[in-house]
């Protein structure tokens, strides 16, 4: 008996180890394939559903919801022209730029943990991220490329903008805040041309700089500025520099324009800028084109600053 | 030919925007312009034919009448952004890899860069310097600069080209800002780069930049080429005074010049602005403060390669020379 009630026990736990392992092995393959056809639709996946809220079927609705209720996203309308999402008009140098803006806040950020903006630190700093901050070099060069590169990129958007007509009525005020946008683009990579504190910064910025001191009524050597009495330690120029040159007090203001105020100005400008690219109707075109004949009332000239928006 | 030198210009890092510049200007150039022309082409079927211009697709993207006319941003609009985001990426990636930031020795206010150059961007303000005093180039120019941009949107009466690519409807708009966008400033930049060199004197491509050249000054004040020397107006000051005829007869000389130059450019510019018969079309809706300043601003756009041409070609610095500023 003891035995066959080991023989009985043997098998029972063999077949039990048997049967289990089929189990197991039965339930990974199923819950394994689960678990794979689950990844091929990523939606509807708990993990997913509970950071995107919204189910994400391929309905129309659901769509426009995707879109809507995305912080990041609900900048953009739910719809767009169909013409508009192909390349060849924009060039798409206005996202680009904002990208850039973007990236250039990023790498920006990392590089402010290396970096102290004070005449003694400041060079020796950069040296350090050349040489022995990991990646360091990575950073420095695309924070740099990427400056140039938005630069570029704002241009060949005003350009665009200018040859699409996009700046006409209804959307006057917002060219004129792309046009502050731009300048202040500049600023910010001109402010952040004397940071490293090398020559080329030194002498660039003091060749810029050299100009404020000509300027007319507020710069010591301007026309007038003399006789208003402007010096070089009153002037323009000194209120840019803190100070009669470039020196410690020029490196911290240009520091400070270029990490804080300027950025937050742009933001500030930005929102304005997409806001008002919503509100004006969405981008300009591509638009049916417009006869010479359709122009309406020829000869009715009114005022520019009384003329309300949306006349022909 | 130098040809390392011209090699060492464009290939060094800070430079390699213009290059790219370069090339992409005049692609986006001719990208744009075969909208325009294909645009335009369009228009002259419609104008000719009224009775189809009321039922034809307006556009020259393709079309067919079941497509809807929107999209939905998701995903069609944000899939292009997505791929624009990765490119520029892997782009920068690849520069930054590739290419180092140029870091010179640390400043030293006592050793002077030679050429010390602006950032690029500003490379036409300096170059601008050449050819008017700094209040003008580096303080008026840029001012008028801004506020010419952000008055376009007021002073082009033109309802055409709202939103699409042409160039037949919008000819004078197009050339105004093809010339001072690719002609005043682009061009400005490439010449700051590459044919500036020490001393900020002028290399052609391909010349060894000497930085021990030494250029004569052959530059001559427009009062000196007439010979202003104050003889007839020292006649009429007190003895006491006689020592100032000089400086007051090139102050009151440089005037006429001045005015001269704007009412010909001001003339000129306004038949440019009524050259053709839409363009009188359009002169005639425009209220007065939209002509003057566009006419204003055009006669400062054309001011630049004037004085370019009397610097370079006549070797004349200054037109109006008085104790205060010179222009």
């Amino acid at each position: 008996m003891p035995e066959d009630n080991g023989e009985e026990k043997k098998t029972g736990l063999l077949d039990r180890v048997r049967s289990d392992v089929k189990t197991l092995t039965d339930t990974v393959k199923e819950k394994g394939k689960e678990e794979i056809n689950a990844l091929k639709e990523p939606e509807k996946t708990q993990l997913y559903r509970s950071v995107f809220r919204v189910k994400h079927d391929e309905e129309p609705r659901n769509r426009a919801l995707s879109v809507l209720s995305n912080v990041f996203f609900h900048l953009h309308p739910a719809k767009v022209n169909r013409d508009a999402t192909k390349y060849n008009f924009t060039w798409g140098m206005g996202g680009i730029t904002f990208y850039l803006f973007v990236v250039l806040t990023f790498t920006g950020v990392l590089l402010m943990f290396y970096y102290h903006p004070s005449k003694v630190q400041a060079f020796r700093d950069i040296l350090y991220l050349e040489n022995d901050v990991p990646f360091g070099k990575l950073l420095r060069n695309m924070h740099r490329w990427a400056a140039h590169l938005m630069i570029i990129a704002v241009w060949l958007h005003m350009f665009r903008v200018f040859l699409t007509g996009s700046y006409k009525r209804p959307r006057e005020f917002n060219w004129c805040v792309g046009v502050l946008l731009m300048v202040l683009t500049m600023l910010l990579s001109f402010t952040g041309y004397l940071l490293p504190d090398d020559q080329l910064g030194f002498w660039a910025v003091t060749v810029g700089t050299n100009m404020g001191r000509a300027t007319p009524l507020l710069g010591s050597e301007g026309p007038f500025g003399a006789q208003l009495g402007m010096t070089p330690y009153n002037d323009v120029r000194f209120a840019l520099l803190g100070g009669s040159i470039v020196d410690a007090n020029a490196l911290l203001r240009a520091y400070i324009w270029h990490c804080i105020a300027i950025p937050l100005i742009a933001a500030i400008l930005m929102a304005v800028h997409f806001w008002r690219v919503r509100k004006d109707g969405g981008i300009s075109g591509p638009a049916p084109v417009m006869l010479e004949s359709e122009i309406k009332d020829e000869r009715k000239p009114r005022p520019v600053v009384l003329k309300p928006s949306g006349m022909q | 030919m130098n040809f390392h030198q011209m090699w060492e210009i464009a290939s060094s890092p800070d430079n390699v925007p213009i290059v790219a510049l370069l090339f992409l200007v005049p692609f986006y150039c001719w990208y744009a312009f075969r909208q325009a022309l294909a645009n335009d082409r369009l228009i002259e079927k419609l104008e000719a034919d009224p009775a189809a211009a009321k039922t034809a697709h307006r556009k020259t993207q393709p079309y067919h009448p079941k497509w809807e006319r929107e999209v939905h941003t998701w995903p069609y609009l944000m899939r292009m952004e997505l791929v624009a985001a990765i490119l520029v990426t892997a782009l920068l990636m690849v520069w930054s890899i590739t290419l180092n930031a140029p870091l010179e020795e640390p400043s030293n206010p006592n050793v002077t860069m030679n050429p010390a150059k602006a950032p690029w961007y500003f490379l036409g303000l300096q170059e601008m310097l050449v050819y008017f005093d700094p209040w003008i180039a580096g303080v008026v120019m840029p001012t008028l600069i801004i506020v010419g941009l952000l008055a376009i949107p007021y002073i082009d009466e033109n309802p055409l080209g709202n939103g699409y690519y042409t160039y037949k409807q919008r000819k004078f708009a197009i050339w105004t800002f093809m010339f001072g966008f690719i002609g005043l400033w682009v061009v400005m930049i490439v010449i700051g780069t590459f044919i500036r060199g020490p001393g900020w004197m002028w290399f052609w491509p391909g010349q060894t930049w000497d930085a021990s050249r030494v250029e004569f000054a052959v530059n001559r004040n427009l009062d000196q080429v007439f010979g202003v020397d104050g003889t007839w107006i020292a006649m009429l000051l007190p003895a006491a005074h006689k020592a100032y005829a000089p400086i007051l007869a090139r102050t009151i000389f440089g005037i006429f010049p001045l005015v001269i130059y704007f009412l010909v450019a001001g003339y000129a510019m306004f038949r440019v602005m009524t050259w053709t018969p839409f363009a009188r079309k359009i002169f005639q809706r425009m209220t007065l403060l939209q002509i003057l300043t566009t006419n204003i601003v055009m006669v400062f756009m054309l001011s630049l390669p004037i004085k370019i041409l009397l610097r370079l070609l006549l070797r004349i610095k200054y037109v109006w020379v008085t104790p205060w500023f010179s222009v």
